[in-house]
């Protein structure tokens, strides 16, 4: 993550104050591959085939934490149709175990498929390809696995204390102090000040502790994928994924063949949320071919997707903030501990990190955990650990409000950090937007709209560092003046169209002129997962980049042809000008006069771009919701909701709203009703939609946007991501509205109808 | 074992197939159709990705043994457009941006124009309860509702 300060580009990557003019940028087209997603002929990670393809399924732990004595896989092999076991031995077996994150590449393998022990309920143990989906799984149930059933821990707190069963002893890297169970893997401290100097200027401190339960990140697509890998060490992969080069990497690394020799195609991806950043199934597909010398499709089913992939992370924290009678924040502490299931990677930094970013601190101190439980690993979701963070940082600020009287809005602006700011975790804020967001949401019809009885409302800020990452692009001309884009970041949401528009915008032509394609790995420079909001950013700024470098070639191609220097011609509306008087008297040459003559003028004509980006901006937001809370059955439900964000710049400001709605729904999800739930036995007792209930149409209200553009400096039309941080604030704004309605502060989520009668009733007995 | 030998009609076309007696009708579009417009969600009838309307009916066809195809007609994404013209609800999904990764999309276009059908003039809450049992985890469903609400208000004016 871009966590240090922003640091000015070379190459004109930076922001453009001159350029507020736009002819595409801004404008909501059609997405290129609507047509196809609105027919049923996309093709998503389980539309694939092949002939001659194998079905697959995977074998798994029904114990939280049990040492594997024995695999038994000779009735399996002996089924009719079945060609091919795969167990732990079939993968790479030079992979070192190290401590912390070090070891992140064993503790995929460890993940993907068993080794001595299963590590959670839903582990895999064993997979099975065979000729039918159906005789796969019947084949799976007659692979036996004898377990030694050994003692297991969930709950994040529980796994903390010094008698809880170890999950995995040495995992520890050297961050965690002395004193704490091995199941403590990192530590994270951060801050600047005197906290205990600022708490006594203070003239109320308010201390609470806070739980949240793990929430899945809840893609209708289950993972999927086809694969095809022969003994020769060359392998094709299809499979849905935020990202095919890291899938490349990883999935050679754990079937041990080389990086370049596996070609990996993204399919279209049924929505990922972070949780699509991973490999599962993807390395045991291959491992299954190469046995069985055929291609193998596997799908998880939903069932499988709730108990082996990414969730969040769940919480415990503890906040202390100190305020003055007008509203000055003097101290803030925090205290956050994650389980991030049976391996090291909670990201109790960012949880950390992102706790007070907004505002503008003297004395701030931050301590993270991250803690192994027996629970499936934890994935990204959505700015990852910043939304539980505000959920319980902006609680406390509330409270602060409420008891000194103060209007929260008015307190959030008088603390909001500004460009120049010292953040909580470290840098100074370059050009940010979080006081616009705030004037934005103070100014907001909602904001003074009147309130029914039984209602409350809530407000809450949330932030998210973004990020740039590796990326690749090339833009190819053809010979009629259209051009070809190949990125190779997955189009999640749209990202196709915002692409189009910027490299329409520089080439001048019409955005229906481009195509824009997500290359394979074998067909473009690597490019990291889509993340961290990165996508509209820093495939946009290659973008941008690969088009000016395609302009500067086509410049090139007239001013030859004219007989002048290069740079006596400039580019305007698709032409190539010669630049003045001086220059010479030519006609304008239009990129398609251009380029039917490429052949004979030079060659194919071809811009690209390669960079790791490093000037995300970080992103702001302010939301704003109504709920009524029913005291007879404890229902919470949203009435009114309001985002307010800033996009830096909106390149296509209808799937931006879209970003923001989504991320505010989910965040819904998560408040009031979302949850793993796992039982005494260590099981998750609720691994299907019906149980693990996320928001519906009738559960939602429209959600109204706003779109406040303060400018990323690092960015040539100063776009920030706006993927992540829609969902920081939803889970405190909830909070606030349902305290504010209900006259009871929930400090646990989800706000569960039980969760609310509860707390009512403690309300009611004082 | 032996398979089910089933005739049925699939978007106006008749088609006979083989299946186990255990695939659903969702496998067998899917798998022996090839019709993989039609998503498998979670296969337990909850996500309504896999929608389709047997016999002018809206069902999750994960919920639905292929050998209960036999003599239905059933009617799929595909078969929504008629030839290259959309239907307005599939215009209106692109324009208004009512789907982010589409994984929902085939379901949902399904549901909605099996609402159309019944009530030309549903009421916002009419919509969202319809589309209450197609999960999508992208749009929180705003610009799905409004899509659908103004097809129906473009459809009502245009006949
Ligand atoms: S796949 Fe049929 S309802 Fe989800
Ligand atoms: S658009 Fe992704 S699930 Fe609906």
């Amino acid at each position: 993550m871009a966590l240090d300060e922003y640091k000015p580009q070379k190459g004109g990557t930076e922001y453009d104050p001159e350029k507020t003019e736009f002819t595409f940028v801004g404008t909501r087209p059609d997405r290129p591959d609507g047509l196809d997603k609105v027919t049923g002929r996309a093709k998503f990670g389980a539309d694939m085939s092949a002939p001659g393809m194998l079905h697959a399924a995977i074998v798994r732990s029904p114990h939280a934490h049990a040492r594997i004595v024995k695999i038994d896989t000779s009735k399996a092999e002996a089924m009719k149709g079945v060609k091919a076991v795969v167990t732990r031995a079939d993968f790479a077996d030079d992979i070192p175990f190290k401590p912390g994150m070090g070891g992140e590449l064993w503790n995929v393998l460890e993940n993907v498929m068993a080794g001595e022990k299963a590590l959670y309920d839903g582990h895999a143990v064993a997979a099975v390809a065979a000729t039918s989906a159906l005789e796969a799984r019947d084949a799976a149930k007659l692979i036996e696995v004898e377990y030694e059933v050994l003692p297991h821990v969930t709950d994040v707190d529980k796994a903390m204390a010094p008698d809880a069963p170890v999950i995995r002893a040495g995992t520890r890297d050297r961050s965690v102090p002395e004193g704490f169970n091995e199941n403590v893997v990192r530590y994270h401290e951060s801050g600047h000040g005197d906290v205990e100097s600022g708490f006594a200027e203070a003239d109320l401190v308010i201390e609470d502790h806070f739980k949240t339960e793990a929430t899945h990140q809840g893609y209708i697509e289950p993972h999927a994928c086809l694969a095809m890998l022969g003994n020769d060490g060359k392998g094709e992969l299809w499979c849905c994924t935020q990202g095919h080069w890291n899938v490349q990497k990883l999935c050679a690394a754990l079937v041990g063949i080389e990086q370049s020799q596996l070609r990996v195609t993204a399919s279209e991806i049924g929505g990922g949320f972070g949780g699509k950043t991973a490999v599962f199934i993807e390395p045991v597909a291959l491992a299954l071919s190469r046995k069985a010398n055929r291609p193998v499709k596997l799908v998880m089913s939903r069932s499988e997707v709730f108990r082996a992939t990414g969730p969040t992370a769940s919480t415990s924290m503890d906040i202390k903030i100190g305020m003055k009678k007008d509203g000055t924040i003097t101290a803030a502490q925090g205290t956050f501990r994650l389980q991030g299931g049976a391996f090291p990677g909670a990201p109790c930094e960012f949880t950390a990190m992102c706790a007070f970013a907004p505002y503008a601190l003297e004395n701030v101190h931050q301590v993270g955990y991250d803690v192994m439980t027996n629970r499936p690993k934890q994935a990204a979701y959505r700015a990852p650990g910043s939304p539980m963070a505000a959920f319980a940082v902006e609680s406390v600020i509330d409270e602060l409000c409420k008891q000194l009287d103060l209007d929260p809005i008015e307190v959030r602006l008088k603390n909001a950090s500004k460009e120049g700011t010292k953040a909580s975790y470290g840098p100074r804020f370059q050009r940010i937007g979080l006081v616009e967001t705030l004037e934005a949401a103070k100014a907001h019809p909602h904001y003074s709209a009147p309130l029914k009885p039984g209602q409350g409302r809530g407000i809450s800020c949330g932030f998210w560092f973004n990020h740039g990452g590796e990326t690749s692009v090339t833009l190819a001309m053809s010979e009629d003046g259209s051009a070809q884009l190949m990125v190779g970041t997955p189009d999640i949401g749209g990202s196709r169209a915002s692409m189009a528009l910027m490299a329409a915008e520089e080439l001048g032509i019409p955005y229906e002129n481009i195509r824009v394609t997500i290359a394979d790995t074998a067909s473009l420079g690597y490019n990291e997962v889509s993340h961290g909001s990165r996508v509209t950013y820093a495939s946009g700024l290659a973008t941008i980049q690969a088009a000016r470098d395609t302009v500067r070639k086509l410049k090139k191609r007239a001013a030859d042809k004219w007989g002048i220097d290069e740079d006596a011609v400039y580019w305007e509306d698709g032409y190539a000008k010669p630049s003045g008087p001086n220059a010479g008297e030519f006609e304008p040459m239009h990129i398609s006069k251009i380029c039917a003559k490429m052949g004979a003028t030079g060659g194919p004509i071809v811009g690209h771009y390669e960079a790791t980006p490093e000037g995300a901006g970080v992103s702001f937001a302010t939301h704003i919701v109504d709920a009524e809370v029913d005291p007879e059955t404890g229902k919470t439900s949203v009435v009114r909701y309001t985002v307010v964000q800033d996009a830096g710049k909106a390149i296509h400001p209808t799937y931006v709203e879209g970003q923001y709605q989504g991320g505010a729904a989910q965040g819904i999800g998560w408040a009031l009703n979302e949850e793993y739930i796992y039982g005494e036995d260590g099981r998750l007792q609720n691994s299907v939609f019906l149980d693990y209930r996320i928001p519906v149409a009738s559960d939602l209200p429209m959600i109204d946007t706003v779109i406040v553009e303060v400018p990323n400096p690092g960015h040539p039309y100063g776009v920030r991501g706006v993927g992540e941080t829609s969902i920081c604030p939803p889970l405190a704004a909830i909070a606030n509205a349902v305290s504010a309605a209900a006259g009871a502060r929930l400090r646990e989520l989800p706000m569960s109808p039980p969760r609310i009668l509860a707390a009512l009733e403690k309300q009611a007995n004082g | 074992m032996s398979k089910i030998h089933v005739t049925t009609t699939v978007n106006g076309d008749e088609v006979e197939f083989l299946c186990d007696s255990r695939e659903t009708l969702l496998d067998v579009l899917r798998d022996r159709l090839n019709l993989t417009g039609a998503k498998e969600g979670c296969g337990t009838g909850d996500c309504g990705a896999c929608s389709v309307e047997v016999d002018g009916r809206l069902v999750c066809s994960c919920l639905m043994l292929g050998a209960e195809a036999e003599g239905k007609s059933i009617a799929t994404v595909e078969g929504i457009a008629e030839g290259e013209e959309l239907h307005p609800l599939q215009k209106k999904f692109i324009e208004y941006a009512a789907l982010q990764c589409g994984i929902c999309t085939p379901g949902i276009l399904v549901a909605a124009k099996n609402l159309l059908e019944r009530n030309p003039d549903p009421t916002e809450t009419e919509v969202r309860y319809w589309l209450a049992g197609n999960l999508c985890r992208c749009t929180g469903y705003d610009k799905i509702i409004r899509a659908v609400m103004d097809t129906a208000k473009d459809m009502r004016e245009a006949s």
